[in-house]
């Protein structure tokens, strides 16, 4: 799937984008395997309660299912307006 | 209704003009955002969206507000892309036959926008940049409507 990064998560993570394989049920087990890989992912990853996510463009809680997701996207708390 | 992403700049004035336009309107309300340079020190601020979601996030929020109140159109501008002090950031516009539709619209739309339609800000003066943080206060706002 696709997984998406804004703002300050982009910058820590240092990619807007990239594919990811994963056999993850839920954003939370996502988040957890990201996590795990690299230290940029679990320093972006540290604190979920500062992050919003979104599954296929609609925005979603970390304990929502990814089975048939096609883009996840994490992000903090969104400032438009 | 009218939802614009855009990185262009717009004039609020004309928007408001052509907006304003129909048989039966009683009442037009239009909130436009500036970019503010709260402590004269701003140098640039850049807005970051994601492609896609935002437009169909606003126009999930313009539905609301058409279902909930009777409006006969709705128009939200919003900007990316680097942005000066002064520059518009955003317009809102609601139109009704009544005033009290009118703005009770817009004000929703206000409020949606800030905290669930997906830019972030991020402000550049001397010092370096930052990100904008959300304010709690603009999500408690939601609990409003």
């Amino acid at each position: 799937m696709n997984v998406m990064y804004f703002a300050w998560v982009r910058e820590r993570i240092g990619v807007p984008s990239e594919e990811v394989t994963t056999g993850a049920v839920t954003v939370a087990d996502l988040v957890a395997e990201l996590s795990a890989r690299e230290e940029r992912y679990a320093s972006a990853f540290a604190d979920v309660t500062a992050l919003r996510v979104a599954v296929d463009q609609e925005l979603t809680t970390f304990d929502a299912p990814l089975a048939g997701a096609h883009e996840v996207a994490f992000f903090p708390p969104m400032t438009g307006g | 209704m009218a939802v614009v992403v855009q990185a262009e700049s717009f004039d609020a004035g004309a928007e408001l003009n052509a907006f304003s336009d129909g048989a039966g309107v009683g009442a037009v309300v239009s909130f436009t955002g500036v970019v503010r340079d709260t402590d004269g020190t701003l140098a640039v601020m850049e807005i970051e969206h994601y492609p896609g979601m935002t437009e169909r996030a606003i126009a999930g929020i313009v539905d609301d507000a058409m279902a909930r109140w009777v409006l006969m159109d709705a128009l939200v501008i919003h900007r990316h892309g680097t942005l000066l002090a002064g520059d518009p950031i955003m317009m809102v516009a609601t139109k009704s036959a009544h005033r009290a539709d009118a703005f009770a619209a817009a004000d929703f739309l206000m409020d949606y926008l800030k905290s669930r339609a997906p830019f972030w800000k991020k402000e550049t003066t001397a010092d370096g940049s930052a990100w904008v943080d959300a304010k709690e206060a603009d999500e408690d706002a939601l609990a409003r409507w």
